[in-house]
């Protein structure tokens, strides 16, 4: 993280009244944004009957709805699917985005422009319009409903490819040359030298395709149809319309779902503010 | 019914290139080699649907069927359909509120927190954990703190302090600011970081400047901060507009038993495309509908490039 | 482009199909995932399997969202059932596709279905030919909170619409804030209600929804004003309910802060696990008049287009058995769902019956809607409500205005 020294000291004292009522305030402000979440694990801690009792803190917690939600299974079987689809698609991100991104920054090549051009447009193109040929091109290949179906569309990004690439252009060219008197082969050389030199950026690409499939829900909604593929984002939406409105049920679903990213969030928390902060600058 | 071997196919090692007359150099088979697989996957998993939904959108497609073209028929449907100019007219309302709202807030957020020393990782951890959520996830809690009585949370409270129930998802003039509303709080997190990290890109050197010439504080975010911040906003703007205009999740997860309801108010055009593709099976149609979304979100695209090219 | 590919797939999909027929033949027979449909299918398949050695019969499983999905794919890459379980309203769409062909008159004459099964399957029926025989049907039904009725001094259910009023006020409790605690009725238009307004209300103020092959909405007329009339008023006029109470009709008669609801066979799986209070089953109010309505849907089984010669033939002996009364018992106890067939449905054990009898008590009269696209028909009736709840617009016009955009739906689908 970014030192604190690095930001603007302005004249204020610490104990200046002004700067107390600012931090309350943002901190009043910071409870409300993690309302929701309180108000989820709470309720999943109650029974039925204390759902209309508005206090955070349950009278009587029971984890009885964690145990009737995870008994069926599904949760785990949806819990598997989604590590493993954005788990899969992250790796291979990480692999094709930057392999495209250094060859596009450290080669001189015929049509170098025209291939990074037409990679960046993509960019343009949204999800939305590819759902449709997408499901077409499934339905004929037999890839409803499988995890390649899921993962087929993100397996590289324009995006990743972008990020990458403007990396790669800081990686300084004698380093490379080097290897290649000491008669690397070229992919050696990107493997061994190159990806090292930018790890920060890999890792910023790492936490963002693994956060994006994670939480991904038009295209899983569509491409899985049988309740054993679907990923935790669709499996909760079919849990929540199954139960038919039950909120204890349903909450305890939410936080099941939201419980696995809020881990990785607390145990990461630096990697993944800098990673954002990385991506966005450059993206 | 799982067909999880199909997953096999993911391509995990580059192919070899086969020398080809064209390519001498060495390198040039190195470069081709390393983006044979890239660039297949482009052709086929965007090119060449892209061009695929352009020629759907002018069939009548509807997957019992051939493909049969018929012109601009779907365009004209869809210009003539006031349910279409109703979820065009949500779509920007999203927009035209949901940008500048979150744009607001993230921003004075940011410039604050960007001071504050006491505990600030832990701040951050709060404004930024909404982010990390899962959209399906949160869309059901926040549809339940919007129920009425006697079930949702909010009005359950305006109860105990003795005011008047307020209907949010069941009124067709609160239900997409109620949706609007958590679209925008699940956004923060990410536009707050990202306006901290392009605070924190001003030189400092800047503000001594400033100081020295006396200027007060409000003339320093004013003269010196906003103009510097100028990429960032530009880039949070488009970033947050296509956001807006893709809205899809939280509509769908919060309106099931009326879906874009009531009275269509909250549909999005996704949400549309969604339901006359899968639920109505009128692919060509749908695929007009993509057409549409695809020319607003390249106008935005072009636009901002535009803006930054004029700051160039 | 596309089209060629699938030929060549199908003609391999051919000699490999073809080549394996040789010993015994093996028939797929489709349907969604229920529980319980499956395992009284793997009943049924047994006892077929036992009469006709010659025959197996694959249970092919599909999740409802896609079901219907899953059958177009099959049929697009030639793979499609041999039997098939469908919704009576996708019948249309699924002839027009190709992908379901008539059942052979010789085994299923018209005449002998239209005498031994209830009225409403001749939905399944496109010029003189049927299409498909359901086994097992389901209606609606007005389910009401015993114990409530009890608080509230009541002791039957009512059973004219203007007892369904009288007693809705009676049941309603609002706190001192204004706000529901329990309502007398649910008013759900996404549930059951656009149902019941369509083939029951309407019916009952004198009108008819639709022409005979419903291809025409004729609801816009005194009839259907009376009756949305009737439906807006129990929430404003009235206030023995109001849309969105709980988010869902079902759910608020779970919580037991509902009186009464009107719902359909399939809510009784869910309804039975209540235990919080008591609750009972009756026929759908009637008029002054007394004439009485319901809707009442089904899924059929079908013959896939795709079937032929000995595949054919076992797919119609399929066909038949599970049509069969025999099987039709078999549905019931397993499932739940009333037999399709007047005698099998129509015994005395199952009239007497507190919950199944008012459900079986309906067919006769019961009609069923021919839906072309039945999310789209039934968002028309929940906007055309809620025009009134939340718009104030005029019944008159809302009626209307869902008229024409119903009728809409129904064109478009039929060029």
């Amino acid at each position: 993280m970014t030192s604190v020294t690095e930001t603007p000291g302005l004249a204020m004292s610490r104990i200046n009244p002004g700067a107390i009522i600012r931090w309350t305030i943002l901190f009043i402000g910071g409870v409300l944004m993690v309302t929701p979440l309180l108000y989820m694990f709470s309720t999943s801690l109650k029974t039925p009957g204390q759902i209309y009792d508005l206090r955070l803190i349950p009278a009587e917690p029971t984890l009885a709805n964690y145990i009737e939600v995870l008994r069926e299974g599904d949760f785990m079987r949806w819990f598997i699917n989604s590590s493993i689809v954005a788990v899969v698609v992250t790796l291979s991100n990480l692999f094709f985005d930057s392999l495209v991104g250094y060859t596009l920054a450290k080669f001189k090549f015929r049509g170098r422009r025209f291939v990074f051009i037409a990679i960046l447009s993509t960019l343009m193109i949204p999800t939305e319009m590819l759902v449709i040929p997408w499901y077409l091109m499934s339905a004929q290949f037999g890839w409803l409903d499988t995890y390649w179906g899921i993962m087929f569309p993100g397996m590289t990004t324009a995006f990743g490819t972008f990020l990458m690439k403007q990396f790669f252009e800081t990686v300084p060219d004698d380093f490379l040359e080097a290897a290649r008197i000491d008669g690397m082969n070229e992919f050696t050389i990107w493997w061994k030298i190159a990806m090292p030199l930018v790890t920060p950026a890999l890792s910023a690409l790492a936490i963002f395709t693994f956060l994006g499939n994670w939480t991904a829900f038009f295209w899983p909604l569509i491409v899985t149809t049988s309740k054993e593929l679907y990923t935790l984002p669709i499996g909760l939406t079919s849990f929540a319309v199954e139960q038919a409105i039950r909120w204890e049920m349903i909450m305890t679903g939410a936080a099941l779902a939201t419980i696995p990213t809020l881990v990785i969030f607390l145990v990461l928390q630096r990697f993944i503010v800098r990673g954002v902060m990385l991506a966005g600058l450059k993206g | 019914m799982v067909h999880p071997t199909s997953s096999d196919t993911v391509p995990t090692h580059p192919i070899r290139p086969a020398p080809r007359l064209s390519m001498r150099t060495r390198s040039a088979l190195w470069v081709w080699g390393f983006l044979a697989i890239p660039v297949l996957f482009y052709c086929v998993i965007r090119f060449y649907p892209t061009f695929n939904a352009f020629w759907l959108s002018l069939t009548d497609w509807d997957l019992m069927s051939e493909a049969e073209f018929i012109g601009f028929e779907n365009y004209r449907r869809m210009f003539a359909d006031p349910d279409f100019w109703q979820t065009f007219r949500n779509t920007f309302e999203y927009l035209v509120f949901g940008t500048p709202i979150s744009l607001l807030i993230a921003f004075v957020v940011a410039y604050y927190l960007d001071r504050v020393r006491f505990a600030h990782n832990f701040l951050r951890a709060l404004y930024f954990m909404p982010y990390i959520t899962t959209a399906a996830a949160m869309a059901w809690v926040w549809r339940w703190f919007y129920q009425p009585p006697p079930t949702g949370l909010i009005n359950s409270a305006l109860g105990e302090m003795g005011f008047g129930q307020i209907e949010f998802l069941g009124s067709t003039s609160n239900a997409l600011p109620a949706i609007m509303v958590t679209a925008i709080w699940a956004g923060l997190g990410f536009q707050i970081i990202i306006f901290m990290a392009g605070l924190r890109a001003i030189p400092d050197t800047y503000y001594e400047a400033a100081r020295i010439d006396g200027l007060g504080e409000w003339t320093i975010l004013r003269k010196i901060t906003l103009p510097l911040l100028k990429p960032t906003t530009v880039f949070l703007v488009v970033f947050i507009s296509i956001a807006f205009l893709r809205i899809f999740d939280q509509v769908y997860n919060m309106t099931t038993n009326d879906p874009g309801g009531p009275l269509g108010t909250t549909e999005p055009l996704v949400l549309m495309i969604y339901q006359t593709a899968f639920s109505s099976y009128d692919m060509g149609y749908a695929a007009a509908q993509t057409v549409v979304l695809f020319t607003i979100l390249l106008v935005v695209s072009l636009l901002q490039l535009w803006i930054l090219r004029d700051r160039a | 482009m596309q089209k060629r590919i699938l030929m060549a797939g199908i003609s391999a999909a051919a000699c490999i199909s073809a080549a394996s027929a040789a010993s015994a033949v093996e028939i797929e027979y489709w349907q969604y995932i229920y529980d319980t449909r499956v395992d009284a299918m793997d009943q049924l398949i047994e006892s077929f399997e036992e009469a006709n050695p010659d025959i197996t019969v694959k249970q092919v499983t599909f999740p409802y969202a896609d079901y219907q999905t899953r059958i177009v794919a099959a049929n697009m890459a030639r793979k499609g059932p041999d039997v098939m379980q469908l919704f009576y309203g996708w019948a249309d769409k699924f002839i027009a596709g190709k992908l379901i062909q008539p059942l052979p008159e010789d085994t299923f004459p018209a005449a002998e279905i239209e005498e031994e099964f209830f009225p409403i399957v001749s939905a399944m029926k496109r010029d003189g030919q049927y299409y498909g025989l359901p086994t097992a049907v389901r209606s609606l039904a007005l389910f009401y909170n015993k114990d409530l009725f009890e608080e509230a001094g009541l002791d039957g259910p009512p059973e004219t619409l203007d007892e369904l009023v009288e007693y809705g006020k009676k049941l309603t409790v609002k706190n001192d804030a204004g706000n529901f605690e329990t309502v007398g009725l649910t008013l759900d238009m996404a549930g059951q209600d656009h149902q019941w307004w369509r083939e029951v209300l309407v019916r009952q103020m004198g009108g008819v929804p639709y022409n005979d092959d419903y291809t025409e909405v004729t609801y816009d007329d005194e009839a259907g004003i009376a009756a949305l009339e009737y439906y807006t008023d129990l929430g404003k006029k009235h206030g023995i309910g109001e849309p969105g109470f709980m988010d869902e009709g079902q759910a608020a008669f779970r919580a037991g802060r509902a009186a009464m609801t009107i719902d359909g066979t399939f809510r009784l799986g869910s309804f039975n696990s209540i235990e919080d209070f008591e609750w009972g089953v009756a026929e759908l109010p009637a008029n002054d008049e007394g004439v009485q309505s319901n809707y009442a849907s089904y899924f059929a089984n079908a013959i896939g287009s795709s079937a032929e010669g000995e595949e054919l033939e076992a797919a119609v002996k399929f066909l038949d058995y599970i049509s069969s009364p025999e099987a039709m018992q078999v549905w019931l106890e397993v499932v739940g769902e009333l037999p399709a067939r007047r005698a099998a449905a129509e015994t005395e054990e199952n009239m007497s019956d507190p919950i199944y009898g008012p459900f079986l008590a309906a067919l006769p009269y019961a009609h069923t809607t021919l839906f072309v696209d039945e999310a789209a028909q039934r968002q028309t009736a929940i906007d055309m409500a809620n025009r009134v709840f939340l718009q104030d617009q005029p019944v008159a016009d809302a009626v209307a205005e869902a008229a024409e955009e119903e009728q809409a739906i129904i064109d478009d689908a039929r060029d």
